[in-house]
């Protein structure tokens, strides 16, 4: 059988199980009480057992068959979760972890499970009664037989509540024609006549397939209603190339008769829910009984009330990629118009190509959207880790996310993840203080630690704050002398914020003790250069007692940025707009020479000029022998320069190309774009210019 | 069993050197390359390839043999090998040959001018024609380059 096109879906949805997983996990270890988190975990297990069984992963079906009879236990009240439980679970959910991603890896998923699985039976057989144990593996062992017409204890429960308010439940077997030609609209044809007078409480096959034609010819429905049968008879007869609708009145005694079945069906339901992928989430737990209708009913439904759903599609991220590149073909030819119809002059040319130029921009601003994926997904992993962390440092952590929803482009996620996990790591491990020493200190015992992100302008801020013991910065100084940093000299003229940078200085680590977490004096000075490599900014406050604030500032996306086209004898090259200041010009008697330095001076403050010609060495310019000279005025930090160039072309949006990783270690130059006229330009990059 | 190695043939130095047909994406005529700065004297710069940057490299200089001016007959082989895209600069290509696998001899010392670290084999097609087979990863070694790098910002 093949397998591979199963497998991206397999990988996506293990995934996002784990996920739940990891976050349920964690919820219930705050309100262990919470048999509805039990019931949610249980369901991402059952789920990802029957998927890793399907694909062939013993390993990982078989731990996730062990964790399950744990949790199975914890829901059915005869275990109690305790913190050894928790642990043991986490480490199963490490270890699951380890082996998806080594599935990922294009590895088999193998891994030594045995004594994990060993533990999770003593758990079972330690602390629970045997007669429970025995019971529980019994939904699990039904994992793999066909799920038939099955109702769960929900569903049962449903269907009598229903008959006791006056309802009348119905088993209905619908049968299309033979010839029919378009099954899935018929039978949505049918489930739209009956939810119009009452409501399907479960379906086989599950509405997904029955819409994607994945059943032979007939499909049959639990129903609920108060319309009588004759009516609903005429109802569903009335649509076209239905060959036969039989139905079945349900009472008291025949729903009694299906209820031995029930066993049978967290399973079933589980497998189904595998088909339904994004719609039947499992962490969405289900609807409390006043929406009878399953998750997957509602969606064959959309008028028929709370579709909340969001619909969406998975994406190759490497076909975005192509579109993304397609489209900036096609701004570059936009480009080549607008040139051509200024050339031209005519008034319908004109007009047309600006409106494409309007068209193109709002398919500019969906493309770039497409690429935005919230921070959450690098966020998720993060209140887990915490808990880990502040475990095995005995520290009592809480990390408050916010703003998890803040959108970023796809390259930045991508990259953001190990420069976090650094600076948060940084905050538990040295921010916060042990629990005797707040205590001391007056503080509560519990140490807070914020992850926010934010929108401000063109740029997301990520924060990172805890209530820690802050910067010492006379200690930050004695190392930074000693470790040769810098001298005693300068360290007397640094700002408190200068001092504070020092952190992210290379070499450089505060720490007493090196610890297996942090502070191996390689960290932060990877964070910075890093952040700074995606065009971010990163910059540190902190109060002493009070704590640290690390903000971190990124640019919405890396793929089109304006920028300022400048002429250099017969090349041309780019500035991100962002770093200019200003642009202006400058006669030849205002250049001062001071130590060596050219100088000018710019609104009342000497700024060191850069010739653009000298850097890249420019065959066929030099501003030597001109009397006045263009300059554009540029900023890193609260350092100024003034680049010397020699022409402007003028401002445009440009797509931002890499060089190809046979070119790296360029420092000067960032990246190209292609012009208007198809000819590559350079794009500086103003950080080399300023030292 | 001998196997049928399909190569792409072209010029350099009046000697004909062959690159597997698998590994070469396109066979371009010269356009305008833009200079990037810093760079070993070898690297042209950077092309246009319909939207995607790549840079060209001149084979010559990458050779160490001398550096002619493009002619009409010059053309750019786009190569894409152990993940990176590199354009070479070669005096002509115009020809694709198979070759049998047991034609194929170990390299001497020096071919033409060319290190034999650079060459994966030296093949022998017809009569009195020899193919000068490229080992693509010593030629597209990046570490050498660094080296080069340092070397020429040395003062």
């Amino acid at each position: 059988m093949e397998m591979n096109q199963y497998m991206s879906i397999f990988i996506d949805e293990a995934n996002d199980h784990l996920q739940s997983l990891n976050e349920n996990m964690l919820r219930l270890e705050q309100s262990p009480e919470d048999i509805g988190i039990v019931q949610v975990i249980f369901r991402s297990a059952h789920t990802l057992k029957g998927m890793s069984a399907t694909m062939g992963f013993e390993d990982l079906a078989s731990l996730t068959h062990e964790m399950e009879n744990v949790l199975d236990l914890v829901r059915n009240g005869k275990l109690a979760m305790s913190g050894p439980i928790f642990d043991t679970l986490f480490k199963g959910l490490d270890a699951l972890e380890a082996m998806v991603q080594d599935v990922v890896n294009g590895g088999t998923g193998k891994r030594d499970v045995a004594d994990l699985v060993a533990r999770l039976k003593a758990i079972v057989k330690g602390e629970a009664s045997p007669a429970a144990g025995a019971g529980s593996p019994a939904p699990a062992a039904t994992a793999a037989t066909n799920a038939s017409m099955a109702l769960d204890q929900y569903q049962l429960s449903v269907l009598a509540q229903s008959l006791e308010s006056g309802y009348q439940a119905y088993y209905i077997e619908v049968k299309v024609r033979e010839d029919c030609l378009l099954k899935a609209a018929r039978a949505y044809m049918v489930f739209d006549a009956l939810e119009r007078h009452g409501e399907v409480v479960k379906s086989h096959p599950s509405v997904q397939d029955i819409e994607q034609e994945k059943f032979d010819r007939s499909f049959s429905v639990y129903y609920i209603t108060k319309t009588d049968e004759a009516t609903l008879n005429d109802q569903v007869g009335r649509v076209s190339e239905i060959e036969s609708v039989q139905m079945t009145r349900l009472d008291k005694s025949s729903l009694a008769e299906l209820n031995p079945e029930s066993r049978k069906d967290p399973a079933s339901e589980a497998a189904r829910e595998t088909a339904a992928a994004a719609a039947a989430q499992p962490a969405a737990a289900p609807a409390p009984s006043g929406a009878a209708e399953t998750p997957a009913a509602r969606q064959a439904a959309p008028a028929g009330g709370g579709s909340t759903a969001p619909r969406t599609i998975r994406v190759d991220i490497e076909r975005l990629d192509s579109l993304m590149n397609l489209f900036s073909e096609l701004l570059i030819d936009r480009v080549r118009l607008e040139q051509l119809a200024t050339e031209v002059r005519r008034n319908d040319l004109t007009e047309t190509v600006e409106h494409m130029a309007r068209v193109s921009g709002d398919l500019q601003n969906i493309v770039l959207k497409l690429r935005m994926v919230p921070v959450d997904t690098v966020f998720n992993r993060f209140p887990r880790m915490v808990r880990d962390l502040a475990k095995s440092l005995n520290k009592k952590v809480d990390l408050v996310v916010t703003g998890a929803e803040t959108e970023l482009d796809r390259t930045v996620i991508d990259e953001i993840g190990d420069p976090l996990v650094h600076l948060i790591r940084n905050s538990v491990d040295h921010g916060v203080e042990p629990i005797q020493d707040r205590q001391q200190a007056g503080k509560p015992e519990t140490g807070t630690v914020h992850l926010r992100a934010f929108h401000s302008g063109n740029h997301v801020f990520i924060e990172i704050e805890d209530d820690g013991r802050g910067i010492n910065r006379p200690k930050v100084l004695e190392t930074a002398i000693k470790r040769g940093v810098l001298t005693a000299e300068t360290a007397k003229t640094l700002s408190d914020d200068e001092i504070n940078m020092l952190l992210f200085a290379p070499g450089f680590s505060t720490a007493d003790k090196v610890s297996d977490i942090s502070g191996r004096g390689v960290g932060l000075d990877v964070v910075k250069s890093k952040i700074e490599s995606l065009g971010g900014h990163v910059s540190v406050t902190s109060t002493i007692g009070k704590g640290t604030k690390f903000s971190i500032q990124l640019p919405l996306t890396l793929s089109i940025i304006a920028a300022m086209l400048i002429k250099l004898g017969s090349e041309k090259y780019a500035f991100p707009l962002s770093s200019i200041v200003e642009t202006a010009s400058v006669k030849r008697e205002d250049i001062r020479t001071l130590h060596g330095t050219r100088m000018v001076d710019y609104r009342h403050s000497l700024i060191p000029i850069v010739s653009l010609a000298e850097l890249v060495d420019s065959p066929d310019y030099t501003e030597n022998g001109e009397e006045e000279t263009e300059m554009l005025v540029i900023r890193k930090g609260d350092k100024l320069a003034a680049v010397l160039v020699d022409e402007f072309i003028g401002q445009s949006e440009i797509v931002l190309k890499t060089l190809g990783k046979y070119l790296t270690g360029i420092s000067l130059v960032s990246g190209a774009t292609i012009l208007g006229d198809g000819q590559v330009a350079l794009i500086i990059d103003p950080n080399a210019l300023i030292k | 069993m001998a196997e049928e190695l399909k190569v792409v043939v072209f010029t350099l130095a009046n000697e004909e050197y062959g690159i597997e047909v698998d590994k070469i994406k396109t066979i371009e005529r010269m356009v305008p390359i833009t200079r990037v700065p810093k760079t070993p004297a070898f690297v042209k710069g950077v092309i246009n390839l319909r939207g995607v940057v790549v840079p060209v490299i001149d084979l010559r200089g990458r050779f160490g043999l001398p550096e002619t001016e493009p002619t009409e007959n010059s053309r750019i082989i786009i190569v894409s090998a152990h993940d990176l895209e590199v354009g070479f600069i070669v005096d002509s290509a115009n020809d694709v040959l198979d070759v049998m696998s047991d034609a194929i001899e170990n390299p001497p010392e020096v071919v033409g001018g060319v290190k034999a670290k650079y060459l994966s084999g030296v093949a022998k097609v017809g009569e009195d024609r020899l193919l000068i087979l490229l080992h693509l990863a010593e030629v597209l070694n990046k570490s050498e380059i660094i080296q080069l790098e340092q070397f020429g910002s040395e003062p």
